[in-house]
């Protein structure tokens, strides 16, 4: 018997924990001088306030729902993949080359492009980790870090190297053709005649990243492949009793994942840099490990968890824009969120099962 | 500039290099031999560098800085240790919470104090650690002395005090409290009663409670020596090596350090091997004149920066010799029958 | 004994866990030098009631009474203090630590090792020759047997000098001649003053061992007798609650074709040590042929190969046609296409997904079947409609298709796990300790369910270190030792005596 029912488990204990965390941001605030709740409202007034706000926040949004998906399905496969934010750095890396090897006649076929080569590299810098896990027992922690730091040599080496065009002093490609544009939240919303924020770098992508969401659902949830996935993430000793093939699953699952998260470069190298420049994943890859987490891997709270993580990025950046608080803030309360979300999961859990079970037991003493 | 010289001065800056390395990743001995995963190194070392700096800045005093440097980095592994061993929470989420509130903290309490954009004033005198000048050999005093400079003086000595003044002489202490910690590490962990129940909590902690031990007492012990480690690589990183706090400035090592664990598959003295090697790669990363010299080609000094990484994978995949973590690691002990 | 105090006496013990009276008012007195067994079905709250006594668990009510004298047990060192000491029955050894390591672990004389190792080593040799327990202290623990395992939980606590010794189920993992030579040891220990309690659900090791017993059901104490004076029969009804079918009601065998034919199975494991030594069997469409063994003896890996799970070299043939042994494609599903069963030996880490629903349970290891999916997605509404029959057809409690696997009781997931295998309608069914962990009723009804399978004319291989289970099931007995068949016999013309000398390896021509 659970000890609690399923809705506590899925909205109450991820909400308490992420109020915890707030206290202590809030907390933090005070200590360095600040009004937190005038903090609050200018977040609150920079994300969400106008459509310039929401394109900023929906931008980052974007981000974290391709990361947070990544990071989910290789949980559900038991696979702790904390290289997001390498195979995003690949990802980005397919995306330029796609994007700058053929003048391409439309952004419709760039796009289908890109995201083909940001999955494909995001895959294939996931590909070797998930190999040496399934086949050599290596602990895919630690060889997914690993290739993180890798990662970033590839391409600080390409950028300096090989990319950077003639002449230019920037580790940074050249600029994309213009042809591989992508249409911004505000081009799409005036098809329909709803004005929005023309400067704001929310993009066709944000749309991708819905599509994934379902598209993640149906995959663990309804197919064959997700049952035996999920399946293989609870048990492996069943799993292979059941004749599901544990290589199979990790190698796979880990392609998914990194390719979600290569398709990330999708939103912020094609639909927003429209270059390629070093640290363009700025950490989206752990922040999805944070996503997920709240999210609790479902695809809906990852959607709503990733919302609220671009919230605190934009609503940080505004706070550093307006007032004398560093953006470094919104690491710290990333950093508070995951851990009360993650790590002291336990701590928040256990009273409120007490209580439920306290309640029960005072029902049943009732009848 | 002779061979011999550039070479010393190689392995000098190695062995600078490898000192923070070498002490993060006793901790991780430590830490991983009781059976916690930590890779929150990083987070630990972050904040004992911006404490010791801003005290050590604060006070004048780099033994003060050093200790604020420890408290905070104490504090760090406690919370670590709170999430994993009294609440059995995700070892690995921890770690990468501390992570990320350690690199947003150290700059957040920087702005906040010393309006430097989140780093500390520039430290000197008395709020950094100089070098210890061993005796006999030429030193700073010595050079003051004869009124010449020390590089002129160290020149014309014979190649074995050439060696030993410039490598093994005028370091900070805490170089040689890192090169000491190494057998220290050897002696608790195999010579001493806590050494013995350390290493059985990492690999059978059931044993341990049955054998009426406490599991939790024995892992916050080893958190506080994680933390005390890790406080000291901080310390070293911002008042040693560098002279101040910057944004980040770990840049990795924990991870590294970490990586140097595996590689030394657990073990003190093979630890110190493998960050020395470490060490060596960072400091050939910055002298790309040595790396061309020696090879007959272009190294992009991307690769000599990412070896460490490649050759941690190359020792998980298990092809040059199996690395058998402590067998309870990352697990949350539950006491059952 | 007469007017000496007790060495244990428990009053009034009590212990629920959430909902579950696991411990109902239990009292209870051993006297000093004797041993004392306390047997009880899976679940009958024996263990609960000995780690109250270790001190891993806190009676919520209740006293505990050490040699007369009122004593707290809050935590496994006052237990050891107390001068109780355990062999569980999961050793808690650290396994790359030496023999001496282990013994001097938690009772180090001093902060240094150097002083308490060459101690120890003395003191341990003494002990081990005074109870004739040979050990080398320097041996490894992962590279000695789980006999010798065994003798070092003993030593640590005897080094500790516990008085009072409790063993949990010991001889689950020993051969009958490892089960002696403990025994022995144990009446050597009681002859030195010493009391020992014997946890065990075998009523054999009773009769054979212990001077007093006590018997527990449903988290009660429901008598304690002196062994002398009660028989197994006594005993089993008082386990129970009501007399028990020992035999189970089956007609003769009418054996068919040869369904499963198997030609020099031979098993290495990664330690390159060989698990199966050429094994070859038959089984016939409508008999049960049942494998009777200590486990550890090979018997699983028998069960993994043919069910897929494991590799091996050799020969096995189903319905004539031969099967893959090593190919990409030896896995479950092939053997399941072909006809083959499998109802694990450990269902909680095999035979189900505790975390899954009982519906997707239900097809697991069917997954793939065109009969669920459409080729990608699952038909999820069709697979809870079919479950909901199989949950009923099979008994399982409460009949709730959305429950997880781990929310059932273990006689409900085991049934969980036949209904999913049995109406596949198998050519070979394969079953591993098929109550196991499961409470009487339900065994009743799954034996019940085997020889149905039986008789509508099916081929099963049955493996069960229960020896009264082969015996009552089968309508063929092969035994295995250390990888091998040491011989075929007839349920009806072989008796325990003869099979537990096949187990130890010991046939007519001498040991083996």
């Amino acid at each position: 018997m659970d000890a609690m029912p399923k809705w506590a488990d899925m909205l109450l204990v991820p909400l308490i924990s992420l109020l915890l965390a707030m206290v202590i941001s809030a907390l933090v605030i005070l200590g360095i001088g600040e009004d937190p709740w005038a903090a609050l409202k200018l977040m609150v007034q920079g994300s969400f306030g106008s459509t310039y706000g929401w394109g900023y926040t929906l931008f980052y949004a974007t981000n974290f729902i391709f990361t947070g998906l990544a990071f989910a399905v290789a949980s559900h496969a038991a696979m702790f993949n904390i290289g997001s934010e390498g195979q995003a750095t690949l990802g980005g890396l397919g995306v330029a080359l796609v994007c700058l090897a053929l003048p391409w006649p439309h952004w419709t076929v760039a796009l289908v492009a890109a995201m083909a080569g940001g999955a494909l590299f995001g895959a294939a810098w996931a590909f070797l980790p998930a190999w040496l896990a399934a086949r050599r027992g290596s602990h895919i922690v630690i060889t997914t870090i690993m290739f993180n730091f890798i990662g970033l040599a590839v391409l600080n080496y390409m950028l300096v190297n090989v990319m950077r065009p003639e002449g230019s002093m920037d580790p940074a490609s050249a600029k994309f053709p213009d042809s591989t544009n992508l249409p911004s939240l505000h081009d799409i919303l005036a098809l329909v005649g709803i004005p929005f924020s023309k400067t704001a770098p929310a993009n066709v992508a944000f749309l991708v990243a819905l599509v994934a969401c379902v598209l993640v659902w149906l995959l663990l949830w309804r197919t064959r492949f997700g049952f035996e996935l999920r399946a293989f993430g609870k048990s492996e000793s069943a799993a292979v009793y059941a004749g599901i093939s544990p290589t199979k699953i990790i190698v796979v699952a880990m392609l998914i994942s990194g390719g979600l998260s290569g398709l990330m470069a999708v939103n912020n190298v094609m639909g927003e840099a429209e270059r390629l420049v070093l640290n363009s994943v700025e950490g989206a890859g752990f922040i999805g490990i944070a996503v997920a987490l709240m999210g609790r891997n479902h695809p809906l709270g990852v959607l709503l968890a990733a919302i609220l993580f671009g919230f605190l990025y934009q609503g940080g950046a505004e706070l550093a824009l307006w007032t004398s608080i560093p953006r470094e803030l919104i690491v710290v309360i990333q950093g508070l969120v995951i851990l009360f979300t993650g790590a002291l999961d336990n701590m928040v859990r256990m009273p409120i099962e007490r209580f439920f079970l306290w309640r029960r037991r005072n029902a049943q003493a009732g009848e | 500039m002779d061979t011999f010289s550039t070479l010393i001065q190689v392995l000098d800056s190695t062995l600078r290099l490898a000192t923070p390395l070498l002490l993060a990743c006793l901790a991780g001995l430590f830490s991983e031999r009781s059976g916690i995963f930590d890779i929150g190194l990083e987070a630990k070392m972050l904040v004992s560098a911006f404490f010791s700096a801003a005290f050590a800045y604060t006070t004048g005093s780099v033994w003060i800085g050093l200790m604020a440097g420890v408290a905070a980095s104490i504090v760090f592994a406690g919370i670590h240790g709170i999430a994993s061993i009294t609440f059995r929470g995700n070892q690995l989420i921890s770690g990468v919470a501390l992570n990320f509130l350690a690199s947003g903290m150290t700059v957040l309490i920087a702005q906040s104090w010393f309006h430097q954009g989140g780093r500390t004033p520039s430290l000197m005198g008395g709020a950094r650690f100089e070098g210890v000048e061993l005796p006999f050999a030429i030193g700073p005093t010595e050079a003051a002395e004869t009124g010449r400079p020390l590089n002129q003086l160290i020149a014309e000595a014979g190649p074995l005090q050439q060696l030993y003044s410039e490598l093994i002489s005028g370091h900070s202490v805490l170089v040689y409290i890192a090169l000491l910690a190494v057998p220290a590490t050897w002696w608790v962990l195999y010579r001493t009663r806590f050494g013995l129940r350390l290493r059985a909590v990492g690999e059978n902690p059931a044993a341990v409670d049955t054998a009426g031990i406490s599991v939790v007492g024995l892992r916050y012990s080893s958190m506080i020596i994680v933390g005390v480690l890790c406080g000291l690589a901080g310390a070293y990183l911002a008042t040693g090596l560098q002279a101040g706090f910057v944004k980040d400035m770990t840049a990795g090592r924990g991870y590294i350090a970490l990586a140097a664990l595996i590689f030394a598959k657990w073990r003190p003295w093979h630890a110190l091997g493998a960050c020395l090697l470490f060490g060596l790669l960072q400091a050939l990363a910055l002298r790309t004149d040595v790396v061309e010299a020696f090879f007959p080609f272009k190294m992009p000094v991307q690769l000599l920066d990412s070896m460490p990484y490649i050759l941690t994978v190359v020792i998980l995949a298990g092809f040059v010799g199996k690395a058998i973590p402590p067998r309870a690691g990352g697990q949350p002990y539950v006491k059952e029958r | 004994m007469g007017d000496q105090a007790p060495a244990i006496e428990l009053r009034g013990i009590s212990k629920a866990f959430g909902p579950v009276q696991a411990n109902k008012d239990i009292s209870l007195s051993v006297a000093k030098g004797a041993i004392h067994g306390i047997i009880g079905e899976n679940g009958a709250g024996k263990s609960t009631l000995m780690s109250i006594l270790y001190g891993f668990y806190k009676a919520d009510r209740g006293e505990i009474l050490i040699n007369g004298q009122e004593t707290q047990i809050p935590d496994s060192q006052a237990a050891i203090a107390a001068g109780i000491g355990m062999v569980f029955q999961h050793f808690k050894l650290v396994e790359n630590f030496t023999v001496l390591e282990n013994v001097v672990l938690g009772a180090e004389e001093g902060a240094l090792l150097r002083t308490t190792m060459s101690n120890a080593r003395r003191h341990l040799t003494e002990i081990a020759e005074e109870y004739e327990m040979d050990v080398d202290p320097d041996a490894v623990i992962e590279e000695i047997g789980v006999g010798m395992q065994q003798r070092v939980e003993i030593l640590k606590s005897l080094y500790r000098e516990a008085e009072i010794l409790i063993l949990d189920e010991p001889t689950g993992v020993l051969t009958p001649a490892e089960a002696d030579h403990l025994f022995r040891i144990l009446r050597g220990l009681r002859d030195e003053g010493k009391t020992i309690i014997l946890i065990t659900h075998k009523l054999r090791e009773i009769m054979d061992v212990t001077d007093t017993v006590s018997v527990m059901r449903r988290g009660e104490m429901t008598a304690t007798v002196k062994t002398a004076e009660t028989s197994p029969e006594a005993l089993a009804e008082l386990m129970v609650g009501r007399k028990v079918l020992l035999r189970v009601d089956k007609k003769p065998a009418q054996p068919g074709r040869t369904v499963l034919k198997v030609d020099n199975l031979k098993v290495v494991d990664d330690d390159k040590v060989e698990r199966l030594k050429g094994i070859s069997l038959e089984v016939r469409a409508g008999e049960i042929l049942g494998i009777a063994g200590v486990s550890g003896n090979g018997q699983s890996e028998l069960l993994r190969v043919l069910g897929g799970i494991e590799r091996a070299t050799g020969q096995v043939e189903i319905n004539g046609q031969q099967i893959d042994l090593t190919g990409r494609h030896s896995d479950g599903r092939s053997r399941r296409e072909r006809g083959i069963a499998h109802v694990p030996e450990d269902r909680q880490r095999a035979g189900l997904i505790m975390d899954f629903a009982a519906w997707e349970n239900i097809v697991f290891g069917y997954q793939w079947d065109p009969a669920y999916n459409n080729g990608w997605l699952m038909d999820n509404a069709g697979i809870r409609e079919e479950t909901e029959g199989k949950m009923e057809r099979f008994d399982v409690r409460p009949p709730h298709a959305h429950l997880e696997a781990k929310s059932f009781s273990g006689g409900n997931q085991q049934k969980l796990v036949l209904a999913r295998e049995i109406e596949r309608n198998p050519d070979l069914l394969l079953v591993g300790q098929p109550t196991r962990g499961v409470d009487i009723g339900a065994i009743e009804f799954i034996h019940q369910q085997i020889v149905d399978l039986r008789d509508a004319g099916k081929a099963i291989l049955l493996v069960s270190v229960e020896l009264d289970e082969i015996m009552g099931l089968s309508d063929r007995i092969a035994v295995m030792f250390d990888g091998k068949i040491m011989g075929e016999r007839l349920p009806g013309e072989t008796n325990e005596g003869e099979l537990g000398l096949l187990m130890a390896g010991v046939t007519n021509g001498g040991s083996a």
